[in-house]
């Protein structure tokens, strides 16, 4: 990134995509974003594209295989589960979950976390310590391990996954903040800014945080890729996504039973989860290679 | 062999290109250059005007995404058509380099006597076993104090031109026949440039070293080289003796850079900068590549690339108006 | 040097203690333990007892420094379900849990610093693409989908290897390799960013003036600068792999910490799940702590300052 660039004042740029293509992140990664698109129609639109209620048993038709496998059938092209459960619908009712949880973490947790560094970032002192040290200490545990220790004080389900998954990821966005903050507080057009006598708060998020939302549109991006990985595996564990609510990790556990049996239980749902954080992921490096050459994040 | 008076290096149409071949970089541009034992070749220009990345072509340390072509010839070699390996076994033995930033150049995790003892060791590769003492004679030789000490301490111990004589004192320690000194003072501070280029010279004296010493300081030049070396762009547009170029400068661009040089005039320190700014590398003018900041440029300038003129005692220069006679 | 290891000592004391703070703020959300752990046939004065041994009956703040204290003694209070001392029960479900995690991290260092490496020395190269999609697909792969798969093709397809159980060396294979595996993938990236900056240094590009050979360079050099970051990095890595043990356990039905945890949680057993919770945070911490020491003791530049 050149040195223009660098200290480019709030709100100049236009349009991300075209940023990104010419900042050298290189081709953007068209088979992720076809994923990461395909999920969230898949989510908006899952009852319509479905071929069959996810959760509506069907015991004429219990552990059908794939289509193209011996004893399939075309009216399940991915086979049905031990109570004649289409998969396909499945499948697309937990990319919902997924992304519902992930997209509600990530925006919850993220505001709170963009919130409290720009607070610790600006202000410094007293202040900045306190945010930082609890920082510290939500980030001191493994993040699975942490959001354990949370569902066992909050309990289970859609709503507390997602509040569990907040608590669990409020901390890294503040950390980023704060340190962006940090550092573009000492560039000249906030210098400027305090001279002309603008108000903390309004160069704050005037100033500072249009120039911080590209690490944390990153960080964010990234995040969802993480996310995913948490609620699947909360859900195996049995202390995430409760039946009836579908999740690829809930159909993993309740498949492994039948894994000697019917290796699609468990095959599908696990190659949705690695697609699916495999995109997000290299979305998120696509866009890291082109905001933040130097990787900060 | 080579006998004394036959060249020790010589360079023949050297062109370094980067980028993509149909719109390339040429870093060096039909280079030319011709050094005999034991001489010590200043080579002068602004940065980006392609020395460091010449000297570079010379080591066979570019990137591998540089085209190169050309002839270099070491001692009856030819470099470029060396495999790595061959290429490997002349560096720092045969012809050796010292880079420009004394500060980094060392490694930080192992101490000064270590990283000497692993050059010496390589130095006599299938020969007698490295004796005890010889990391301190070396640093001994480039003048560093008390060098027991020195062995046992690690670079951030050290200033930087402490550590720039350690460094000298590895790319010299098996007597080189050609030395290359990249920017060898520029990082360093104005007391101790002075120590440093007596290094190179004392290298000469004693070992025969024949010495190319790059930077962008002319009084370096001045004080230490037999000849000179301006470069431009890419090109080089002036040769000759050390002593003749700076007292008759032919090209335009020299006269700019010795105008550049700080003169006190009158109790007063006068730097004059050579007006307009170095061209982009990847869109040359078809002409003379300094025609746009030329204060004495003809239209042939623009238009055509300057031919070779020889204007002395081996003393050449790539200029229309040189070559015409015509010095402003 | 010393001033270093207190403030970093003194960082990890702040940390803990807040950490007891929020444990703490947890265990009263889920409200009064008191019916769940003493039998319904108790007498109010039983309850009052217990209460009051607790000290739930007094102010929020006083409830805590009760708290801190029985923590400090290593008193998380009696597991619902075992009728035994929390941290007793744990503490014997540290070791399976480590043993996991130190062979998991032999496997991920074992994988992926060859592969950092072999990808930095040749960028751009079809092996170096090649190191890049694993690293990725690594990265993705949820633990307890990639054990299954395992379990599906080594222990059930072609039944080599156990599917659980613990003590043999056997058992360790499957669990070791599922979790080595994804922390393998963050290990090769390191690796392979922190090589390509140490091969681009400038005492690289000197050695090579110097005719240093190659491999000399590359081992004794470029990889022991590099391995400063991933020595630090690989003690993060261990805390996370603690926290992928969870999972691998569970799929594996390994007896350690994570299994453990999760079980408690399942069975509202609040005092265990505050003992795993509290004791793999200190582990961590202290291996944390233990790192950046090493790193200090690695470093001359830190340690001769």
């Amino acid at each position: 990134m050149s040195a223009t660039a660098e200290e480019r004042p709030a709100g100049a740029g236009g349009l991300l995509g075209a940023r990104l293509w010419r900042s050298g992140a290189g081709r953007p990664p068209l088979l992720a974003t076809a994923i990461c698109l395909l999920m969230v129609v898949a989510a908006l639109g899952g009852g319509a594209i479905a071929p069959y209620v996810p959760d509506e048993a069907d015991f004429t038709a219990i552990l059908v295989p794939p289509a193209w496998a011996e004893g399939g059938s075309l009216a399940h092209l991915l086979g049905t589960d031990q109570l004649g459960r289409d998969m396909l619908s499945r499948l697309i009712a937990g990319a919902r979950i997924s992304l519902l949880t992930a997209g509600a973490a990530v925006l919850a947790g993220g505001t709170i976390g963009v919130t409290l560094g720009l607070a610790a970032g600006y202000l410094g002192g007293v202040v900045e310590a306190v945010i930082m040290r609890i920082v510290d200490a939500f980030l001191a545990l493994p993040f699975i391990l942490m959001a354990l220790a949370f569902v066992a004080a909050l309990g289970t389900g859609v709503g507390n996954i997602i509040l569990v998954m907040v608590l669990t990821n409020w901390a890294r966005y503040a950390r980023l903040v704060r340190s962006e903050v940090v550092s573009i507080k000492k560039r000249d057009f906030v210098l400027l800014a305090r001279v002309a006598g603008l108000r903390p708060r309004q160069i704050a998020l005037r100033h500072i945080l249009p120039n911080a939302l590209t690490s944390i549109l990153v960080l964010a991006v990234l995040d969802v890729g993480r996310a995913i990985i948490l609620e699947s595996s909360l859900s195996f564990l049995g202390v995430g996504i409760q039946p009836p609510d579908v999740s690829w990790g809930l159909a993993l556990a309740e498949g492994r039973t039948y894994m000697t049996v019917a290796w699609w239980l468990t095959v599908w749902p696990g190659l949705a989860i690695v697609l699916a954080v495999m995109s997000f992921n290299a979305l998120g490096d696509w866009m890291k290679a082109g905001f933040d050459p130097r990787g900060r994040l | 062999m080579t006998l004394p008076n036959e060249p020790l290096l010589v360079v023949r149409g050297l062109n370094i290109e980067f980028g993509p071949p149909e719109r390339p970089v040429r870093a060096v541009a039909d280079a030319d250059l011709t050094l005999a034992p034991g001489e010590i070749l200043g080579i002068a220009g602004e940065s980006g005007s392609g020395k460091t990345t010449l000297c570079s072509a010379i080591m066979r340390t570019l990137p591998r995404s540089a085209r190169v072509s050309g002839r270099v010839e070491f001692a009856g070699k030819e470099l470029l058509s060396l495999s790595e390996r061959e290429m490997a076994r002349l560096r720092g033995r045969d012809l050796s380099m010292v880079l420009q930033n004394p500060m980094t150049s060392l490694d930080p995790l192992y101490t000064i006597g270590n990283q000497l003892e692993e050059v010496l060791r390589e130095r006599r590769r299938g020969g007698a076993e490295v004796r005890p003492g010889g990391a301190v004679e070396v640093l001994r030789r480039v003048h560093l104090t008390a060098p027991e000490l020195r062995v046992r301490q690690y670079p951030h111990q050290l200033s930087g031109g402490m550590r720039q004589r350690v460094l000298v004192g590895m790319a010299t320690a098996a007597a080189p026949r050609l030395l290359i000194a990249d920017e060898p003072t520029t990082a360093l501070d104005a007391s101790i440039q002075d120590e440093i280029l007596i290094l190179f010279r004392e290298l000469r004296d004693t070992a025969g070293s024949a010495v190319v010493i790059v930077t962008h300081d002319l009084s370096a030049i001045r004080r230490l080289s037999d000849r000179v070396i301006i470069m431009y762009a890419g090109r080089i547009v002036e040769e000759g003796p050390t002593a003749e170029v700076f007292r008759a400068p032919r090209h335009p661009y020299t006269r700019a850079l010795l105008g550049s040089l700080p003169r006190i005039e009158d109790e007063e320190v006068v730097l004059q900068p050579i007006p307009g700014q170095v061209p982009d590398l990847a869109r040359l003018p078809p002409g003379c590549a300094f025609a746009a900041r030329c204060p004495v440029a003809l239209d042939a300038c623009r238009t055509e690339r300057p031919q070779e003129s020889t204007v002395g005692e081996r003393h050449r220069v790539f200029c229309w108006q040189a070559a015409a006679g015509g010095a402003a | 040097m010393a001033r270093f290891i207190l403030t970093r000592l003194g960082q990890t004391l702040v940390t803990l203690a807040l950490l007891t703070i929020l444990i703490f703020v947890l265990a009263r959300l889920t409200g009064d333990p008191t019916p769940l752990v003493l039998p319904s046939e108790a007498t109010e004065a039983d309850r009052a007892f217990f209460r009051e041994q607790y000290g739930l009956d007094r102010p929020i703040h006083e409830q805590y420094v009760v708290f801190l204290r029985n923590v400090l003694h290593g008193d998380f209070g009696i597991s619902f379900r075992y009728r035994e001392p929390a941290f007793n029960l744990v503490l014997m479900a540290i070791g399976p849990t480590l043993q996991l995690a130190g062979v998991s991290m032999l496997v991920a260092v074992m994988l992926g610093l060859p592969l950092g490496i072999a990808a930095a020395l040749r960028p751009g190269s079809w092996l170096a693409a090649a190191v890049r999609a694993y690293a990725s697909f690594g990265q993705a792969v949820p633990t307890f989908w990639s054990g299954l798969m395992l379990i599906f093709l080594f222990a059930i397809t072609l039944p080599l290897l156990p599917s659980s159980g613990y003590g043999e060396v056997e058992n360790f294979v499957l669990p070791a390799v599922t979790l080595g595996f994804y922390a393998s993938a963050s290990v090769t990236m390191l690796t392979w960013a922190n090589m390509t900056e140490a091969l681009r240094s400038d005492f690289v590009q000197m050695e090579r003036v110097l005719g240093i050979p190659r491999r000399l360079i590359v081992l004794k050099h470029a990889l022991r600068n590099a391995s400063l970051p991933i020595v630090t990095y690989l003690g993060l890595q261990f805390g996370l792999l603690l926290g992928g043990a969870v999972v691998t356990e569970r799929v594996f039905a390994w007896p350690g910490v994570g299994q453990m945890l999760v079980d408690a949680i399942l069975n509202r057993d609040y005092p265990v799940v505050q003992a795993a919770v509290m004791l793999t945070a200190v582990l961590v911490m202290t291996i944390n702590l233990a790192v950046d020491l090493l790193y200090a003791v690695l470093d001359p530049r830190v340690s001769r300052s």
